[in-house]
């Protein structure tokens, strides 16, 4: 697989090119896009976005860990994590593209 | 995912793709609502799009979206218990930035 990695400047020239802002305009809207969800999930919202995905805040309770090079036990904070549930069309969608 | 006794979803508030839509519009009084509607659309689509493609998306600060590939193996059907094979596939992944991690931890 040809990989490449696609960063918030190849989001901005699409909708630069999508909708003819320009490129400025552009990078402050997908900057404020990604701002808006994580001010809401940081505020523990739940984000859905239809046909694209679900984030959600989840909450870790605390646990004892272990450093796995020498073996010491070392507390584990209760902590928060975010997690990401694909949509049914963004699971086809991936699934169909990178079939052989 | 199942989810463990050890990690429990926060119930409550939810913020829908209209909702992010408004207050996009609400920042940008000069751009008409339809516009926005399209901006929105486009950046998700192009995630989308690009995962279909195989490829990465790193927004840095947020998180990274990447293609995991699942590989072919030997399922069962859980009612009659009979062996069927399961296909290699690509699955959507999404690793959370280190930026939003602290902020959801309150640093």
């Amino acid at each position: 697989m040809a990989e490449k990695t696609l960063t918030r400047m190849d989001l901005a020239e699409a909708v630069h090119s999508e909708v003819g802002l320009s490129r400025n305009d552009s990078a402050d809207l997908v900057e404020a896009v990604l701002r808006h969800i994580s001010d809401a999930l940081v505020d523990g919202e739940t984000v859905k976005i239809s046909s694209f995905g679900t984030f959600s805040v989840r909450e870790k309770s605390a646990r004892i860990g272990r450093n796995p090079k020498t073996g010491e036990e070392v507390p584990i904070h209760p902590r928060r994590v975010l997690s990401f549930r694909a949509s049914h069309l963004m699971k086809e969608r991936v699934a169909a593209g990178n079939r052989r | 995912m199942p989810a463990s006794s050890a990690q429990v979803e926060i119930k409550g508030m939810q913020m829908i793709r209209s909702e992010l839509i408004q207050k996009i519009a609400d920042e940008n009084p000069h751009l008409f609502q339809r516009d926005v509607d399209r901006i929105v659309s486009t950046i998700f689509d192009e995630i989308t799009e690009a995962m279909a493609n195989g490829n990465r998306v790193e927004l840095r600060g947020f998180g990274a979206f990447s293609v995991k590939r699942r590989d072919p193996r030997i399922g069962r059907n859980p009612r009659t218990g009979e062996a069927v094979e399961v296909e290699e596939k690509h699955v959507p992944f999404f690793k959370t930035g280190k930026l939003l991690r602290d902020r959801l931890n309150g640093n």
